[in-house]
């Protein structure tokens, strides 16, 4: 049988695409409007509790892992849905799409590292 | 061999803008770049976090300009239609056997419904307590 990659590739796709289904819509809730718009109060995601938050170990690993599957998955589908747009370059495409899920998978990976 | 074959016109770039069902699989294809986006976004916080307090200050303040909530409502949209697609096709991807046939396909949407709700509610009171 001929090896492929394509197991993997869209093992992965699934991966990110269940994962950033079942808590993406949740996170942009809560950081990108509850928070921002006040409801938590204030110092709801201060410097202090951020980064109190983030020390914790299963926190680090748990966000890597939704942050870089859900950057694969949507690498990953814009690459095939570039296709259905009229864009037939598909090695630029994936270099592309694929290049930037993994600068800021390997710039998560430092920060929260570092934090 | 016909001398004159019917050759139907696709416009490669805006065909799937004349029909609704291909106007949703399109938009259903669009939530990934939301969801990177936000991704992203994401993830220079986590920079700005690293960098210190005042870099996360500055971030927090960015977060609540008008330009970054419409990004987050917008983004919000599109996550909710990416997990609806996403959990609406699940029975094809599962077959659960059971009995002579196979648990029903409504069972499995459900459950994935319900195990939605349960994390978006753990997310949102981990916020509230942290």
């Amino acid at each position: 049988m001929a090896k492929s990659n394509k197991p993997i590739v869209w093992g992965l796709f699934a991966a990110g695409g269940t994962i950033s289904a079942f808590v993406v819509p949740a996170m942009i809730l809560v950081t990108g409007l509850l928070v921002p718009l006040g409801v938590f109060g204030e110092d709801a995601m201060s410097y202090e509790r951020m980064t109190a938050f983030l020390g914790n170990w299963i926190v680090k690993v748990v966000l890597l892992g939704v942050v870089i599957l859900t950057l694969w998955h949507a690498a990953h589908r814009l690459r095939v849905t570039a296709h259905d747009f009229g864009i037939r370059s598909d090695g630029t495409i994936a270099m592309g799409v694929y290049g930037f899920a993994g600068l800021f998978s390997v710039i998560a990976l430092f920060a929260v590292l570092a934090i | 061999m016909s001398r004159k074959p019917y050759v139907r016109e696709v416009p490669k770039t805006t065909w799937y803008m004349r029909n609704g069902r291909y106007m949703r699989y399109m938009a259903r294809e669009v939530t990934c770049v939301f969801l990177a986006l936000y991704m992203a976004g994401l993830v220079i916080g986590l920079v700005r976090l690293m960098q210190g307090p005042e870099a996360w200050q500055s971030y927090l303040a960015g977060l609540s300009s008008p330009v970054a909530i419409l990004f987050h409502l917008i983004a919000f949209g599109f996550a909710c239609y990416h997990a609806t697609s996403w959990f609406n096709v699940t029975p094809k991807a599962m077959r659960i056997p059971q009995g002579d046939g196979f648990v029903p396909g409504k069972t499995i949407v459900g459950a994935h419904y319900g195990l939605w709700g349960a994390a978006s509610l753990v997310i949102i009171v981990l916020m509230g307590v942290l």
